[in-house]
């Protein structure tokens, strides 16, 4: 069932005002997430942006900062919990966190919760890279993007690490047979929706994979975030799709994808690749390959 | 109340299921596993309603305790030595958060060396992290302080995390007769559930929690956190007491045996002071009269408990199973700071002892008091079992390389 904006649950779990930067991308995917679940919502944040720009009482949800990498943890303990105490029913236990607690320092944890088949939402918020302390370089930070901790100069271009060797969340949650797991994207707010709807009727674990571009940390007018998540997925730098018992499926496809450039030139921390037409090149190039070594996945 | 033959982990276990936890997470580590696989079996039997959360590591064994102690559910884990180094970060968070969780601990040492064997390095070096710490000296105190443990730490007074540690192989492997409780008396001494006097994650009564707290706020929860730990004592003396009327067992911070007359008065931790008072029996028939202060309750630290112990004594022997690397033993600090202001102020020297697991036999103790007999004689660390390196230093005076 397509979502459409009539059908968007209209009560907003959170309270007006927030810590967070402008255009901040997290606080507008965390609104809908929480909305498409509805009040019947434990929250479990993992330390990240979100944790800290919701901090003096911004849900209206029960919400636990825990630690960096345990996220998954807890509520596999909230899980059984509730399950002995005979009030598991009705009541959705969501984890968000960043690609940093999620890709790197959780992604121990995670898997241990995924594995045991706890029950749980989770959320990751990629903004592919750790804006809460202030922009390094993460699991998912796209090749050559230029982060604090793989500047741009004479022995260095940015990250390294080739656009195929990025952790790719949403294949390594599909790998531990999770019955649901979707990427999602925050210039796509019913999509995203209908990917948490869809999860919150799961029993057992469920992985949505967010993208969530960062003015602050990425060098961008922060009024540009949303185009700038629609771009990434037009350009095929985000491929959006869902995962049910194994299968994939494209649940919105680009007709014909347009060049990485467009996406690139919003933001600072490419500036060196678009002014290199052969690095600009070799990110195309990246992103065709991954962009079909997951389209021939698809069912 | 039935005899039973139990070993440390066994006694653990049997105090958890009467205490009818309701979640247990756990992650394997030698020697404390056998507590988990006996708690798996009453769960696989039916003997204990619970939920085990069979994490991939210590990390999240304590962190899926959280998660279940945030919505009021009983929890118990176990660990020891690399694992609750693993824990560590866990620790300060499940007593910031005030979760009431029990943790049994087969104590092991640090590695490296890699070494299965008892000492307290690992409980120790987590002495400062908010939680109670007990130390059990036989099987039968395994038993008696997992079930004081959950009764201190759910207290609305307390509401502190507790751990109870015992001597790896010495204490988790060694069977030795257990008084076990029938379950009606543990219903009479812990509620079915935890009491829930603290806000709990529900969504009919939402709540933020594990916030950000400013500097001007801060000292006033630390110190609210102190307070609660140093109260607990009075909370424990409660509970000692109903166990008291109740078992007939006595139980005390500090456990004395020949303190009253004694001029030399050895304090530790664990299954060595048992080992102690045998050789002060021994010493005394040869006319030296010693007398062993056993301290079981060691956070909160029991002062009043152990000035009173001492009583009179002009030398006090701390045996450590344990090194502070580059000051002393760990237990040391504490009674030099608890002794300082004694009416008698008596010397307080400071003995390594057993790490690693080294057996900590009669003789050991007798060294020891033979080596600090005088006093403070310009040394105060001795570390009576180290051989000295290759070129024939020795640590202590008397001990060869």
């Amino acid at each position: 069932m397509t979502v459409r904006l009539k059908d968007l649950p209209t009560e907003e779990l959170l309270h007006k005002g927030n810590l967070a930067c402008a255009g901040c991308p997290e606080m507008v995917g965390f609104r809908h997430v929480l909305r498409a679940l509805g009040p019947e919502t434990i929250v479990i944040n993992a330390t990240g942006c979100l944790a800290v720009i919701t901090q003096m009482g911004v849900p209206k949800v029960p919400h636990f900062h825990v630690l960096f990498e345990n996220a998954p943890a807890v509520v596999s303990g909230i899980d059984d919990a509730l399950r002995v105490q005979g009030r598991r029913e009705g009541v959705n236990l969501l984890v968000v966190a960043g690609d940093g607690g999620t890709a790197d320092i959780g992604l121990g944890s995670l898997s241990g919760a995924i594995e045991r088949g706890q029950d749980f939402v989770y959320v990751c918020f990629d903004n592919e890279m750790y804006m809460n302390t202030g922009g390094q370089r993460s699991g998912t930070t796209p090749y050559l993007a230029r982060t604090t901790t793989t500047p741009v100069g004479a022995e260095s271009r940015g990250e390294p690490r080739t656009e195929m060797r990025r952790k790719d969340m949403v294949e390594i949650a599909v790998a531990h047979g999770i019955p649901y797991a979707a990427s999602a994207s925050i210039g796509y707010p019913l999509d995203l929706v209908e990917r948490v709807e869809k999860a919150a009727r799961v029993r057992g674990p469920t992985y949505i994979h967010v993208h969530s571009p960062c003015p602050t940390g990425w060098g961008m007018d922060p009024a540009k975030t949303v185009e700038a998540a629609q771009l990434a997925v037009k350009t095929g730098c985000v491929v959006l799709y869902e995962v049910e018992d194994g299968k994939r499926r494209i649940t919105r496809g680009v007709a014909r994808r347009a060049p990485v450039e467009e996406y690139l030139r919003l933001q600072s921390r490419f500036r060196h690749v678009v002014a290199d037409p052969v690095a600009l090149a070799e990110v195309q190039r990246g992103v065709d390959e991954r962009y079909a070594a997951l389209l021939a996945r698809m069912a | 109340m039935t005899t039973e033959f139990w070993n440390g982990n066994r006694a653990a276990a049997e105090a958890a299921r009467q205490a009818r936890v309701q979640v247990v997470a756990a992650y394997p580590i030698t020697p404390q596993t056998h507590t988990v696989e006996y708690l798996s079996e009453y769960v696989a039997a039916g003997r204990l309603d619970a939920r085990l959360v069979r994490v991939e590591s210590e990390h999240s064994a304590l962190s899926a305790c959280c998660g279940a102690s945030a919505v009021g559910a009983r929890t118990f884990t176990a660990s020891c030595s690399q694992g609750l180094q693993l824990m560590s970060e866990v620790l300060y968070f499940a007593s910031g958060m005030r979760f009431p969780i029990v943790m049994a601990i087969a104590n092991r040492t640090l590695s490296v060396p890699v070494s299965i064997w008892a000492d307290h390095q690992d409980t120790l070096v987590n002495r400062d992290c908010g939680w109670i710490q007990l130390y059990a000296a036989s099987v039968q105190e395994v038993y008696d302080l997992v079930l004081m443990a959950f009764r201190t730490a759910e207290d609305p007074r307390v509401h502190l995390p507790a751990m109870v540690a015992y001597d790896g192989f010495i204490l988790s492997h060694a069977s030795e007769p257990v008084e076990a409780l029938p379950d009606e008396e543990i219903r009479a001494l812990l509620p079915p559930e935890p009491p829930h006097l603290r806000p709990l994650l529900d969504p009919n009564d939402p709540k933020q929690f594990g916030e950000v707290l400013f500097p001007d706020f801060y000292p006033d929860i630390e110190y609210k956190k102190h307070r609660a730990l140093e109260e607990s004592l009075e909370v424990m003396g409660e509970a000692f007491e109903d166990f008291h009327s109740r078992t007939g067992r006595r139980l005390s911070p500090v456990e004395t045996h020949g303190c009253e007359d004694a001029e030399i008065v050895l304090v530790g931790l664990g299954s060595m002071m048992q080992t102690a008072r045998h050789a002060a029996t021994r010493l005394r028939a040869e006319g030296t009269k010693v007398g062993v202060a056993q301290v079981r309750v060691y956070r909160p630290f029991p002062d009043r408990d152990l000035v009173e112990a001492v009583g009179g004594a002009r030398t006090v022997l701390v045996l450590d199973r344990d090194i502070g690397y580059g000051s002393a033993g760990m237990v040391y600090p504490d009674v030099t700071r608890a002794l300082y202001h004694a009416p008698s102020r008596p010397d307080v020297l400071n003995f390594i002892v057993g790490t690693g697991g080294k057996d900590i036999t009669p003789k050991t103790i007798e060294r020891c008091v033979e080596l600090g007999r005088h006093g403070y004689r310009g040394m105060s660390v001795f570390w009576p079992d180290a051989r000295g390196p290759a070129e024939g230093i020795a640590y202590t005076p008397g001990v060869k390389a």
